[in-house]
Formats: structure tokens, C-alpha cells, sequence
């Protein structure tokens, strides 16, 4: 017997790849088969996909504005990525990065509409501030009963992401609609004062934001006692508690938390491109956010590229409208993508559990 | 409130509740059975769209309501087959659902939005009952789906609850185990039910464009399919009492699309947000009070059998 315990740990006599190589290599897998599925969407439709994925292409990497243009749709990217990376790392789905971003830009604008002859030195940290803390307050709405009576967050948050979207309608056609703009929804145009400065060419301050989150996400999530409870608990919260970790202080941490870096992306959005409050402030940047955290395996730095690289795809599918092909297609190829990654990762953890069987079954077999 | 009014509001209640009750009865099926799927909005959207193009390309509402429930069960074989053959979470699974079907419903729907629908289900007065006074007007003077969803209800109760094959398919959403050990085929009563629910997911999406709406737009059910897994929980598991809370919310919508008509005059966009709230009130009360017993045991855990 003791043999087989020893053959168990030797290694399988075959090439191993390591994890992390295969966890790459199923991603890169998953997209080249999700452009390929879209592709013979495009086809069935009558487009042609290799000219509408070469523009698409050009659109987003081509030129030095088409750089800048997707750099700029990586902040709100980047942001509420690490944003959901956060709860998904503690177990919790939270899925209204959308509505938190929203209500931080709105926070944000409320103080550039009220006070925007203040100096921009006090004027825009105030913006950050009030972006993060309502972010984190509209989190913290399905957090409070998930915490203490376990009410689904899934939907909950969800939910939220409506109602976000309804109260900028109500703003925006009543009490902060522009009076000089025709009944046209949208509020005035904020002062010089809140307007975020520019790095180079469109991009705004809102860049460094997304770096330093991203520094910072990974320090805590890696580096602290605090991330090591989070990771705990979203990887066996059994274990958390019987170690008598604070779990419900961790869930409305990690969900203010979340929503604060969200709301921060919708100060940067208002503050930095839009420059007032008008009707889809984001394109569905918090949904994407959840792709890309999944594709970016809840890795703060993996997030980065991967949100320049979605970034890219939006552009591109901007750049598609003035071709026949309907951009929607960006939204199809990213859901594609997610879905194929979630089976591709299924795929691979059966694929490991049945070889670990079989190394056990042959293991035990020389033994006998 | 007149008696004319009164017979509006409950008209309305009924459509606006009618695809709750459809989506809603579909995921009880799945989730009986031991599968979550939170993918029934992109579903529900995808049947939307699908029956809406088949009904402008053939001009046959049943073709509609047959190509809706088609496309939105090959999605659901999607998620089951994740779930169940590959084992994998089935929260994520849900969303990718959810996040793909309304990808693809607007990719697919992109030409059709503005295109009136050529052969829209109209109410149909029933001979005898629609003579009542209010419940005639109001309850038997509705289009075809909805008295499918009447029949529906009762006769989908009665399998889950008092045949042989609605008790397997909650036994394996109980204890799959000792469903198998009985001889139950777990796996193929898992892959039923999660592809028959997201049929019904489907034909609540339809009944949007060929009936009630009657017409497609992007984003057409504005989060109906969550508020239907909502519900599903609010009924804990039972479709008698699904019927309350989809008629309850489909009460909220009815009164907010009519409130001017009562002499109540508040914002539409907070009337909007109505649906929304109430559903999240609804779920923190029933948190609250019942903390999930009627929950099925097996409910998200993917089932393998012992080697």
C-alpha cells in the first residue's frame, strides 16, 4: 500500500503543461473559436467576416486615434473589472457593477452641477470621493440582506442595474435637465473646473485611476490578511467560518469596496469624456466587466490587457456601424467568449479529474 | 374606481403577468429538477426575437410562438449541457447565458426593430364566460397564449405534484442519489426539464413580441426574466403560488401604466421603477420570513454519480 501512496505523487509520464498554460491556452482557445462562431453568424447574415473583423481590427489598434479612443473605454473597464474581481474573489456575484458605475457618476455630477465655479484642486478630488462613496453605497443596498439574511445578490443587483438607469432618466428629463437644450435629455455641460486633465491626446487622469486601482487590488487581494479571508471565503466558505472569520463584516467590505471602484469608473466617464449626465453613460461597461474578470481568472494585472483588448472590440464595433454589419456583433462575440471560456475551463477540470483517475487506478494497479 | 376601470386594470394585470407566469413555470421545472439557470432573460429574448422574425417571414403567429419556444430550448441544451455533462458552476453558466442570449437576440433582431408585426394574437372573447360581468371583459376576453397559460398552471401543478414522472424530476432536484439509486435517470431528467423550462422561458418572451407588445425592440423584456427568477422563490418552488406573485406584478405594472387614468398623478420614470422595487421589497420579505425551506436540496449541485 504504501507504494501506491508513493506512485500517486509521481509525476504522470507524460509532457505536463503547466496550469497556468493551460488556463491561457483554453482563453486564447475560446476566443479563436467565439470569432469563429460569430464569423459564420456574419456569414448566414450575408457579411463578409474576415473584411468586418479586419475593420474592426483597424478601428481599434489601426491609428493613433483609434488607440487613443479604445485606451480611453479601457478605464471604465478596467475599473469595474477589478471592481467585480473583488466580490467574485469573496464567493459573492455581484453583477450591478452597471448601476453602481451609474449612481457614482451621478454622485459625481451632482457636485459639478452644484458647486462647478469651485476650484478644480478641490472640485475634482470632492467628484472622486462622491463617485466612490455613492458606487459604494448602491452596493452596499443588496449587500446589508445578503450579509445578514442571505437574500440572492444575483438578482438583487441586478434589479439595481434598472433602477440606476431609470433614476438618470428622471434626473435628466426633470430637475438637472439643461434648460437651454430643447428638451433634449441632458444636463448642462460641466465647468472647465471638473473636467479630469488630459494625459495625451483624449485620455484622461482617469488612466492613472485604473493603474493604481489595479496596483492596489492586487496588494490587498494578495498581500493582506483581509484578502486572504476574502480569497477563504470564496473558495470554501465553510472553512471561513469555522475559523471564525468575520463574514458578513467581509461581505459589506468587499461589496462597498466593489462599488466604490465602480463608481469611480462613472466619475471618470462623466468627468473625463462625457462632461455632463445624459442616457447610457455606459455602453454595458459593468456587464463586460464580468467577461473580463472571467477571462482574466480574478487576476488584478491579467485584467489590464485583457480590458484594452475588450476595449478594442467595442471600438471596432464602433468603427463597424459605418459598414452594413450591425455592431451588435461586439456584444455577440463577448458573450461567445464567456461562454466558451465557462466551458472550456468544465472541459479541462474533467479532463484533469478523469487523467488524476487514471494515474490513481494505474498506480494501484502496479502495486498489486 | 368606475366598474370600466376596474375591468382595464385587471385585463392588464392578466397580460402583464402572463410571461411571469410562463418564464417563471420554466425555471421552476429546471430548479425542481436540481438546476439553477439565471440565463432566462437571454432566453426569454431570444424567443422573443426568434418567434417575432418567424412570424414576419411566415405570417403565422403559431409558427411564432413554435420557432420562440425552438430557439430559446436550444440555449437552455446549452446550459445543461454545461451544467450537467460538464459539471460546470452553474451561476456562471446562468449569467454567460443571460449575457449571450441578449448578444445574440440583438444581433439577430437588429433589422426588425420598427417592423410591425403582421399577424399579431388578438383577444378572443370566450363564448359563455366572457359574459360575466367584470371576469368576462376582463379575465375571458384575452388572447390565445393567455388561456394557455389559464390551462398551463393548473395542469402543470398536477405533474409536478401528483404524477410519477413530476415526482422523479423533483426527487432529483431533492436527492439525486437516491433518485438514481430507484433508477431514475438523472441525467436525462435533468437535461428534460432544463430544456422544456427554457422552452416556457422562450414562449414568456414570445408572448411579448407577438402578443402583448406586440412588435420587437432591443432589450425588449427589460429584466422580466429576473424578476421570474425572483418569483420563483417568492412561490418557493410551486406553481399555484407563482400565479399570486406574477399577477401580483403584473398588479404593479398594470397600475403604473394606468395611474394617470385614476387621477393619481406621479412620474412615468418612477412609475417604471416600480416593477423593480417591488420585486426587491418582495425578495427581502420573503428572506426574511423563510430563510429558502422549500428550497430543493440539490438545488446547483451538479450530480455524479459515485465511481
Amino acid at each position: 500500500m504504501a507504494d501506491a501512496t508513493l506512485a500517486i505523487g509521481r509525476p504522470a509520464p507524460r509532457l505536463a503543461i503547466p496550469e497556468w498554460l493551460e488556463a491561457v491556452l483554453v482563453r486564447l482557445a475560446a476566443v479563436v473559436a467565439a470569432l469563429a462562431l460569430c464569423g459564420v453568424l456574419l456569414i448566414v447574415q450575408g457579411h463578409n467576416p474576415w473584411l468586418a473583423y479586419t475593420d474592426m481590427a483597424i478601428g481599434a489598434f489601426g491609428s493613433r486615434f483609434a488607440l487613443e479612443q479604445t485606451l480611453l473605454k479601457a478605464i471604465p473597464l478596467m475599473l469595474t473589472t477589478l471592481g467585480v474581481t473583488i466580490t467574485f474573489t469573496a464567493g459573492l456575484w455581484n453583477i450591478g457593477a452597471e448601476g453602481q458605475l451609474t449612481i457614482g457618476a451621478l454622485a459625481a455630477s451632482w457636485l459639478a452641477l452644484n458647486h462647478g465655479s469651485a476650484p478644480a484642486f478641490a472640485l475634482l478630488p470632492g467628484m472622486v470621493l462622491l463617485g466612490m462613496l455613492g458606487g459604494a453605497l448602491w452596493a452596499l443596498v443588496p449587500a446589508v440582506p445578503r450579509a445578514y439574511v442571505g437574500m440572492n445578490e444575483v438578482i438583487s443587483t441586478l434589479l439595481l442595474n434598472y433602477i440606476a438607469l431609470l433614476i438618470v432618466d428622471y434626473l435628466v428629463f426633470g430637475a438637472w435637465a439643461d434648460p437651454t437644450a430643447f428638451n433634449f435629455p441632458y444636463s448642462p455641460a460641466f465647468s472647465d473646473a471638473a473636467r479630469l486633465p488630459m494625459l495625451f491626446g483624449d485620455v484622461h487622469l482617469g488612466l492613472v485611476f485604473a493603474l493604481v486601482a489595479t496596483a492596489v487590488v492586487a496588494a490587498v487581494i494578495g498581500h493582506t490578511v483581509w484578502g486572504y479571508e476574502v480569497r477563504t471565503s470564496g473558495a470554501s466558505p465553510g472553512a471561513a467560518r469555522y475559523a471564525g472569520m468575520p463574514l458578513r463584516r467581509n461581505i459589506l467590505v468587499a461589496m462597498a469596496a466593489s462599488g466604490a471602484l465602480s463608481g469611480l469608473a462613472g466619475m471618470a466617464e462623466v468627468s473625463g469624456m462625457i462632461f455632463r449626465v445624459q442616457q447610457g453613460i455606459s455602453p454595458g461597461y459593468g456587464y463586460s466587466a464580468i467577461i473580463i474578470a472571467w477571462l482574466a481568472k480574478l487576476n488584478p494585472w491579467a485584467a489590464a490587457p485583457v480590458a484594452i483588448l475588450f476595449a478594442g472590440l467595442l471600438n471596432g464595433g464602433f468603427a463597424l456601424q459605418t459598414s452594413k454589419v450591425p455592431a451588435a456583433i461586439t456584444y455577440m462575440i463577448q458573450a461567445s467568449i464567456l461562454f466558451l471560456v465557462v466551458a472550456g475551463e468544465s472541459l479541462l477540470a474533467r479532463v484533469r479529474r478523469a487523467r488524476a483517475a487514471a494515474a490513481q487506478k494505474a498506480a494501484l494497479g502496479d502495486s498489486r | 374606481m368606475s366598474e370600466e376601470q376596474l375591468v382595464r386594470l385587471l385585463a392588464a394585470t392578466i397580460a402583464m403577468g402572463t410571461p411571469l407566469v410562463f418564464a417563471a413555470f420554466g425555471e421552476i421545472l429546471a430548479e425542481s429538477s436540481g438546476v439553477l439557470n439565471l440565463g432566462v432573460e437571454g432566453m426569454m429574448l431570444v424567443g422573443a426575437v426568434s418567434a417575432f422574425i418567424a412570424v414576419v417571414v411566415t405570417g403565422h403567429p403559431w409558427l411564432g410562438v413554435i420557432a420562440g419556444m425552438l430557439a430559446a430550448g436550444v440555449l437552455a441544451a446549452g446550459h445543461a449541457l454545461l451544467t450537467v455533462t460538464l459539471g460546470t458552476e452553474q451561476v456562471t453558466a446562468g449569467l454567460a447565458l443571460a449575457l449571450f442570449g441578449s448578444g445574440l437576440s440583438s444581433f439577430l433582431g437588429k433589422t426588425y426593430v420598427g417592423v410591425p408585426n403582421p399577424a399579431p394574437f388578438s383577444p378572443i372573447a370566450l363564448p359563455g364566460l366572457s359574459a360575466l360581468p367584470i371576469v368576462g371583459p376582463s379575465l375571458f376576453t384575452q388572447d390565445a397564449l393567455v388561456y394557455l397559460s389559464y390551462v398551463m398552471i393548473p395542469l402543470g401543478w398536477w405533474w409536478l405534484y401528483r404524477t410519477r414522472p413530476g415526482l422523479h424530476l423533483r426527487a432529483c432536484g431533492e436527492s439525486p442519489g437516491t433518485a438514481d439509486a430507484l433508477g431514475v435517470g438523472v441525467v436525462a431528467v435533468r437535461y428534460a426539464s432544463v430544456i422544456v423550462g427554457g422552452m416556457f422561458a422562450g414562449l414568456g418572451g414570445a408572448y411579448l413580441s407577438l402578443a402583448y407588445v406586440p412588435a420587437w425592440t432591443e432589450n425588449l423584456t427589460a429584466g422580466l426574466g429576473w424578476i421570474a427568477l425572483a418569483l420563483v422563490i417568492f412561490a418557493s418552488w410551486n406553481p399555484l403560488r407563482l400565479v399570486f406573485g406574477a399577477y401580483l406584478f403584473g398588479g404593479v405594472e398594470a397600475i403604473g401604466f394606468r395611474a394617470q387614468v385614476f387621477g393619481f398623478h406621479a412620474n412615468t420614470i418612477v412609475l417604471r421603477m416600480m416593477p423593480y422595487a417591488a420585486t426587491l421589497t418582495v425578495m427581502l420579505v420573503v428572506a426574511l420570513w423563510r430563510r429558502r425551506l422549500a428550497m430543493p436540496s440539490a438545488l446547483g449541485v451538479p450530480y455524479a454519480r459515485e465511481q
